[in-house]
């Protein structure tokens, strides 16, 4: 079933098309990779999808409960609210805040404690806080940082930073995962681990995986499908065998060609 | 679960066992009349600087107009208390205040919030000089010539007992669900929205509250020193606010509280330097600010369950 229908979706900013007419569809517990050169405009097509930035033409709709739901021109914490989540290619921890409360802003909306309550320390305050408390400590121990609770999100090594981020999206239960360069400045090591860690969160948050990496053993290991985008526009579909074949993705990558 | 109710079974004997010391000294007469307004002084700066280092520190908004906010619950509070000049005037006029602040922080911060940095500093200090521009030409506030003969319904006890009531509204604010979204706002906005974090309408809660407790200030102010008039809610009023704020640390409570008494004290033992004092006073000030960068205590908190974890762990040790 699809999950995200994206139909002829466009950005020029002046007279530059960055993203230019991409019509791309996300199902069910898909694990979809986006790639291309550099400047190909695969991070402005996440920023359209989650509404940072506003498309010039076209459409983007999510399936959820209430039916197929248009996302454009909707603020950005209305479709993260709607079920979609992302990661940044520079990471955008909240630095000066500890991992548990990186976590717990994620879930500012699933348990709601009211103003009085929270000023008055009621009884349920201590009562929520104390479940979301458990909640953030399951989510972090999958991914193994249930000791770091107190640590500081700027004091975590870089590769924990990246998971963190993973963590924090991930809390706001989403229905897609948005990925932008997870592997970016990893070592091979690193990035094994992220592999494995990808396709966990797969199978145990049966969630739809978009994303954008230049590492190609990390893609062609986990896509099931492959989207290459070139100067805006897509120049290729398909499994990870057929895009490595593909005669356009080669040159878009080495040159030559036409 | 009883963890908590023994902190906060803590937090409430310090808060006692203060008013104590103070009542105890200043009938042994350690704290005389000079003393005592001192103290009542450094305790509306207090809630004023607590409520605009929410603003500040906690949502990460530069605000420059705390002072328009204090005007508005000074101007209230004057006005109830005049008609009816009792305990339960007093309180209605705080209510009125803090809901007059309140209102307008709403109705300027809506345009304003979505400004940054130095863009929102100049639109919150216009709408504070709207404010006083406003109160220097009504009627009711008798223009420029402001209020005076106003009841003294306010004493060291009740801006005593609303330090503590405003402290306690600002801390358990932060360490809530609403808090935690307000420091994310200031984070990383984009990061915050990236999360389903509202940023517009957590930054306009933080400065709505900020406002609401500022006016607390201006009411206590306004009952104490019996007479306001718009220039004492100028500009150097906002600043001498923010002063306070960075001087302690942007971004910590107890930053604040030691910045407001430092300063308080200062300014009380300089009495007696005459001209020199304000010279001092920026002297000092520029050498606390070279030396301490990040205010006195950066973003350091007192915490009694820290002291508690400590303690334990040096027990165990």
């Amino acid at each position: 079933m699809t999950l995200l229908d994206v139909k002829a979706l466009t950005k020029n900013f002046g007279g530059l098309t960055a993203v230019s007419n991409v019509t791309m569809h996300l199902d069910n517990n898909e694990l979809v990779a986006l790639i291309g050169p550099n400047g190909a405009g695969k991070t402005t097509l996440f920023n359209l999808l989650t509404g940072v930035i506003i498309p010039s033409e076209g459409t983007v709709s999510l399936q959820t409960e209430h039916g197929l739901q248009v996302l454009n021109k909707q603020k950005p914490y209305k479709i993260a609210a709607a079920g979609m989540a992302r990661t940044f290619q520079n990471i955008r921890l909240f630095k000066d805040l500890t991992v548990e409360e990186n976590v717990l802003i994620a879930m500012t909306d699933k348990n709601k404690e009211g103003f009085v309550e929270s000023i008055f320390r009621l009884p349920s305050f201590y009562r929520k806080e104390a479940a979301l408390h458990q909640q953030v400590v399951e989510l972090l121990s999958i991914f193994k940082m249930e000791n770091q609770l107190e640590t500081l999100a700027r004091n975590l090594p870089y590769g924990a930073q990246r998971r963190l981020e993973i963590v924090r999206a991930l809390a706001t239960k989403p229905q897609i995962l948005f990925l932008d360069e997870p592997a970016a400045g990893m070592n091979p090591e690193e990035t094994a681990d992220l592999t494995r860690l990808i396709q966990q969160i797969q199978s145990e948050f049966h969630i739809t995986v978009l994303l954008i990496e230049h590492d190609m053993s990390l893609v062609m290991n986990l896509a099931e499908r492959i989207y290459v985008l070139e100067y805006g526009k897509l120049i290729a579909e398909g499994t990870p065998k057929e895009i490595q074949s593909n005669q356009r993705v080669i040159n878009a990558y080495l040159g030559g060609g036409d | 679960m009883k963890k908590n109710l023994k902190y906060n079974a803590i937090w409430l004997a310090i808060a006692i066992l203060g008013y104590v010391l103070i009542y105890a000294l200043e009938m042994v007469g350690v704290i005389d009349q000079f003393g005592e307004t001192t103290l009542v002084l450094i305790g509306i700066n207090i809630i004023l600087a607590t409520s605009l280092n929410l603003v500040i520190g906690f949502a990460g908004q530069f605000s420059l107009g705390h002072a328009g906010f204090m005007a508005l619950g000074a101007y209230s509070s004057a006005l109830v208390t005049s008609v009816i000049p009792t305990v339960g005037g007093f309180l209605i006029g705080l209510l009125v205040g803090i809901l007059v602040a309140g209102l307008v922080a709403l109705i300027v911060g809506i345009p304003t919030l979505r400004l940054n940095g130095d863009y929102l500093a100049i639109a919150t200090m216009g709408a504070a000089e709207i404010i006083r521009i406003i109160l220097n030409n009504l009627k009711v506030t008798n223009g420029p010539a402001g209020l005076y003969n106003i009841p003294m319904l306010a004493n060291w006890g009740t801006v005593y007992i609303l330090v503590v009531i405003t402290t306690l509204i600002i801390v358990n604010f932060v360490h809530s669900r609403n808090g935690r979204a307000v420091m994310s706002v200031r984070e990383d906005e984009i990061a915050a929205e990236s999360i389903g974090i509202n940023t517009t309408k957590y930054k306009i809660i933080a400065f709505v509250l900020g406002a609401a407790i500022a006016s607390i200030g201006g009411a206590l102010h306004a009952n104490y020193i019996q007479t306001i008039n718009p220039s004492d809610f100028g500009i150097m009023e906002s600043i001498n606010i923010l002063i306070i704020v960075v001087l302690g640390g942007i971004g910590s409570i107890t930053g604040t509280f030691v910045a407001a008494f430092v300063l308080g004290l200062l300014d009380m033992v300089l009495q007696n330097f005459g001209t020199l004092r304000m010279v001092l006073y920026s002297l000092a000030l520029i050498l606390i600010m070279v030396f301490k960068p990040s205010g006195l205590l950066g973003t350091w908190e007192f915490s009694v369950r820290r002291l508690f974890n400590h303690k334990k762990a040096k027990g165990d040790a």
